[in-house]
């Protein structure tokens, strides 16, 4: 019986105790009707032993030999001692914080947390996490139209160039609450929001993307001043590793971003197909108590020492109920963890290392793209992804690549004409300059087959 | 001491920093760059290791502790599903990465789709909400999709039992509704005639779990069931309790329309100090066109099946994607695995054994003089003991109670929900615990409520062995320091 | 027992009400209800100049164990609010008659003050809900 510890014996003592004589009789207030008495068709036990196998041989048919996909999980190198320690059974099999004295552990990581997200994006208050960027996003328009005492209005204007996949987990948040979601064109030229921006003062926020999905960079400081002269809130979606070598959020314009949120998976987490990730959600101090989320706050016990609890928590499902914030009830506890061991052991010097090494590794792809005759689609500056037009189709070249075990890139076809030949590739200090030679030496040839 | 007030300029763990070319040409990116300090401590690797070790001996965790915590399902979180999710191939995929390339990883989800299905009596399941509370955002976004579909558009109202968990209102108003509480009887239940005065061609549907948060069974479940779908309203089962049913009872054949599971809670995946989560729906026919996307189909070919994702092109009725890409995917390969370790005999024993241990620990601590809050039902899974009594003659509190708890090496349980029972305590020690484990609990209790009446300051003063003494919340929350202020 | 004052007027959502000589009408909450609220951490006012109805929500108080609508006990326009609630949010608890005033709202209707409870009916409100 895997993880059910009773004798035979223990159930005995325990039966008497009660007072019957089967396990059955404790289910004699269900309705005989309603009990279940078939089989369940499930897959069928293993034994750990035989699910390692299952599972090994699983893993091994998705195995890939080099990948350039970014577009909003991005490969870094994860040191060793992240996930040795955030797996320490201390972190990840403890609850949530709610009995504070037995959980200072948690509870003191999790304000180092608040504090590094916080100065890193520039902001003066984070939460705890929400659930992924995009959820954070949602929660953020959320909070921008409850927070914007000047306007009254629910609709957000979004950057065209925001994450595709961001913006349809919005609307299907938002959806019911009430919000308009309005796309900002972008220019064809750069990628980025065409400016000057029409209807901000129509707008409870304006949501900006930086870098945006495109890999590109922004106006953030004009965006941010004319957001603010109409009176909308800016939401900035940043990413954390550009955050340590690009202008943080906080700097932005005159006033800075009211509201900053993202995707911390660059910071320690692993890939793994998409989640857990962890949202991270930053803002001005003027509006914490609209932030959704768990928040952790420093404080004393009763002899003077210091401690951390959770605190605000009269704004949470829990208590508020119906006039909650949000219905959330989850931080991303352990991705925590791990970000927060990830930034203490690159620090300030080791992640502006990290974003240059990958910056570079983009301008140094570039070059040898030249090379090949493949230009970017967009001018202007990009972090360390950026969009190439192929002389093919990009579908062509990443079903060609596949067969050597390789992903190119993304390819953007799913954004309509304009874009079936474009390929977004995205570099990290995980590439060598062997690695980058290989991927253009593949695209080389790939051109080549199809011409020929 | 903070990590922050460890930090040295000129410290840094230097093996994790790559290698960096002298000049990198940073020209491009112009009045880009940043000039603020970046922010992040400057400690070495050492420093980092022994600090966060040490916070984590500060933590009580399921590994080390009992964790009776009512409605939360404390269980053993298998190592092996962790090492399984945890292997590279799986670790390392892309989440972008083409299906052809992912068919280890997407025939495991599909898998895990038909099990949850399964074991709920449920037809179709979407594994793709980040937990409990978007599990239920779905379900009641699906819930307002059929009506809107159908033209039925009076139905603005959720009918929620005033025991019920908050996430529950809350939802609701997410969704766009208002919501309407049933009030529950002595006996644990909804009120069935309150029910069904409050029924009418305004219901969109209503909330409940089973058993309730009551921690008892919901014996009327048929009434209420054929109650709700005679007045058109569907009715939404809130997975929270499932342990205590699984195996046993399937919510599909209670005739609920849709589900959340919690898979942090009965599928054995980590808690992590508060996340993540995972909160798949199940549907009954009637929501099947409305799951969010992606779910992950199965085709057949010549060469064997074929697995893939569906999105609204095959499912254009569908609420729409709840996260950037399909949810917490390693937290379904953890599920997954936990599944397999269990097999068919293995899900219905824990049912059986979720409710023996609850029975026993009720049964022995009503023995002991404690007030149970529904002294003539079975426990379920969990059951609640109220210590009002304890609150008026001595002045010791729920509250106390679980401070004292903790000086014992203990987990308090659950404090103050359901909010209806005063001074209460919502007791489930899950069917991975021994009676030693459960014996030991019970004899705390008894030994703090002797405290209670011979020296109840000390029990009002605790937790005394714990790394800091009762903390001071109103302070937290007047004098907000929720970053470490650089100086 | 927590104090009732008998010139003042209330609601059954333990708000006060005090009419002041040039029409005014203060409101803040009652003994009762910072009793059972807790340490009071927030006090969230409403802007002055905002039109307001009888029974809307106009402000909210949060304790760390709960946070609570106050409820306008007549229509009218929001002309004062105390600042010192912001930075002293403990006075509600102090004094929850006198320092720890929420509002002053210039009432549409003059009269609408005098079908509020009297002490007697609130007191005998509060009474029947302790038990």
């Amino acid at each position: 019986m895997p993880f059910i510890p009773h004798t035979e014996q223990d159930v005995e003592a325990m039966l008497a105790a009660i007072g019957e004589t089967s396990t059955a009789a404790l289910f004699d207030e269900i309705p005989d009707a309603m009990r279940f008495s078939g089989e369940l068709k499930l897959q069928g036990q293993l034994s750990e032993m035989a699910l390692m196998r299952l599972m090994q041989s699983r893993a091994r048919q998705d195995e890939v030999k080099l990948s350039f996909l970014g577009a909003g999980a991005y490969e870094h190198h994860i040191p060793a001692a992240v996930w040795d320690i955030a797996s320490r059974g201390e972190f990840m099999t403890a609850y949530t914080p709610y009995q504070a004295e037995a959980s200072q552990g948690t509870l003191q990581l999790i304000y180092e947390f608040q504090t590094m997200i916080s100065r890193l994006t520039g902001m003066e208050v984070a939460n705890a996490s929400v659930y992924d960027g995009a959820s954070a996003l949602a929660e953020a328009m959320l909070m921008a139209v409850r927070a914007n005492k000047k306007n009254k209005s629910r609709r957000i204007l979004v950057a065209g160039n925001l994450n595709p996949r961001y913006l349809k987990a919005c609307e299907a948040i938002v959806r019911h609450q009430g919000l308009v979601l309005s796309s900002i064109a972008i220019d064809s030229e750069t990628g980025c929001t065409s400016m000057p921006v029409e209807d901000l003062a129509d707008a409870a926020a304006l949501v900006v993307a930086y870098p945006n999905f495109f890999g590109g960079l922004d106006a953030v400081n004009e965006l941010c001043d004319a957001a603010s002269s109409a009176g909308a809130l800016v939401i900035g979606v940043v990413n954390p590793t550009a955050m340590a070598l690009l202008t943080p959020p906080g700097s932005w314009g005159s006033e800075g971003a009211d509201i900053v949120v993202g995707d911390g998976q660059p910071l320690g987490i692993p890939l793994a197909s998409g989640g857990p990730y962890l949202g991270f959600m930053c803002c001005k101090k003027a509006i914490v108590r609209q932030m959704p989320g768990r928040i952790i706050g420093r404080t004393e016990d009763s002899e003077g020492a210091t401690g951390f609890a959770l605190t605000l928590q009269a704004r949470e499902q829990h208590i508020r109920r119906g006039k909650a914030t949000s219905n959330i009830c989850t931080n991303q506890g352990l991705l925590v963890t791990a970000a927060t061991l990830y930034m203490s052991l690159l620090g300030s010097e080791g992640l502006r290392q990290v974003a240059i090494a990958s910056h570079d590794g983009l301008n140094r792809l570039r070059e040898r793209l030249a090379g090949i005759g493949i230009a970017p689609k967009f001018q202007g500056p990009a972090f360390h992804e950026q969009v190439f037009e192929l002389p093919v189709a990009a579908e062509t070249m990443v079903k060609t690549l596949m067969r050597d075990g390789m992903l190119p890139g993304l390819n953007l076809d799913f954004l309509g004409d304009g874009y079936r030949n474009a390929l977004l590739i995205n570099v990290t200090e995980t590439k060598t300059s062997e690695d980058l030679d290989l991927l253009v030496s593949k695209m080389h040839l790939a051109i080549r087959e199809e011409a020929a | 001491m903070l990590i922050y007030e460890k930090s040295q300029i000129g410290r840094q763990a230097r093996a994790q920093a790559p290698q960096l070319k002298d000049d990198v040409d940073l020209s491009t990116l112009g009045s880009h760059l940043r000039s603020q300090p970046v922010g992040l401590p400057d400690v070495s690797e050492l420093e980092v290791v022994r600090h966060y070790t040490n916070l984590s001996s500060k933590n009580f965790a399921i590994d080390k502790q009992f964790y009776p915590l009512g409605s939360c399902t404390m269980k053993y979180n298998p190592r092996g599903a962790h090492r399984a999710a945890s292997i590279p191939g799986f670790l390392n995929r892309h989440p972008l990465a083409p299906e052809a390339l992912s068919q280890g990883f997407l025939s495991c989800l599909y898998e895990l789709q038909e099990d949850l299905a399964e074991v709920t009596g449920m037809k179709g399941v979407s594994l793709t909400p980040m937990a409990g509370a978007q599990g239920e955002f779905a379900g009641v976004a699906m819930i307002r999709a059929y009506h809107d579909k159908r033209q039925d558009h009076e139905r603005q109202e959720i009918l929620v039992p005033e025991a019920a968990h908050g996430t529950n209102p809350a939802t609701a108003v997410m969704c766009g509704y208002t919501v309407r509480e049933i009030p529950v009887t002595s006996e644990g239940d909804v009120d069935l005639t309150a029910l069904k005065a409050a029924l009418s061609e305004k219901t969109a549907g209503l909330m409940m779990t089973n058993p309730s948060t009551c921690g008892v069974f919901e014996r009327q479940i048929p009434e209420i069931a054929e109650a709700v779908h005679q007045a058109g309203g569907l009715l939404y089962y809130d997975g929270a309790n499932l342990n205590a049913i699984l195996g046993q009872v399937r919510p599909g054949d209670m005739g609920f329309d849709v589900l959340h599971m919690n898979l942090h809670k009965t599928f054995a995946t980590p808690h992590g100090g508060g996340g993540p989560g995972s909160g798949p729906v199940g549907v009954g026919p009637r929501l099947l066109p409305f799951l969010p996307t992606p779910i992950v189909g199965k085709e057949m070919t010549e060469t064997g099946p074929f697995y893939r994702w569906l999105d609204e092109q095959d499912l254009p009725d569908t609420i729409g994607p709840l996260s950037a890409h399909m949810g917490n995917a390693g937290i379904l390969l953890r599920a997954y695995a936990y599944s397999r370790l269990l097999g068919a005999d293995g899900m219905r024993r824990v049912g059986e054994y979720a409710t023996l241990n609850a029975n026993y620990m009720a049964a022995r601590l009503k023995r002991a003089g404690f007030q149970l809050a529904f002294p003539d039902r079975r426990a379920t899974h969990e059951f609640i003991v109220t210590l009002s009594k304890e609150a008026k003659t001595q002045g010791v509190t729920a509250m106390d109670f679980a401070k004292r708890l903790l000086d014992f090496g203990l987990h308090a349980p659950t404090t103050y929900f359901p909010l209806l029972i005063p001074e209460c305590l919502l007791i489930e020690p899950t069917e991975t615990e021994t009676k030693a484990e459960m014996d030991g609990f019970i004899d705390a209790m008894i030994q703090i409520r002797e405290e209670a009446l011979n020296n109840p300051e000390y029990v009002r003063s605790a937790p005394h062995n714990m790394p800091v003494k009762r903390l001071d919340d109103v302070k937290a929350a007047r004098d907000l320091d929720l970053a470490f202020a650089a100086s | 027992m927590t104090e009732v004052r008998n010139e003042l007027k209330y609601l059954d959502s333990h708000e006060w009400a005090r009419r002041e000589e040039d029409g005014g009408i203060v409101v803040g909450i009652s003994d009762h209800a910072q009793d059972a609220l807790g340490d009071v951490v927030f006090v969230e006012l409403p802007e002055i100049g905002r039109v307001v109805s009888a029974r809307e929500e106009v402000a909210v108080v949060e304790s760390v164990k709960a946070a609570s609508d106050i409820y306008a006990p007549v229509s009218g326009t929001i002309r004062a609010i105390n600042e010192r609630l912001v930075d002293e949010p403990e006075l509600v608890n102090e004094s929850p008659y006198d320092d720890a005033w929420f509002f002053v709202i210039e009432p549409s209707d003059a009269a609408e003050i005098d079908a509020l409870l009297s002490a007697d009916d609130y007191s005998a409100l509060c009474d029947a809900s302790d038990h």
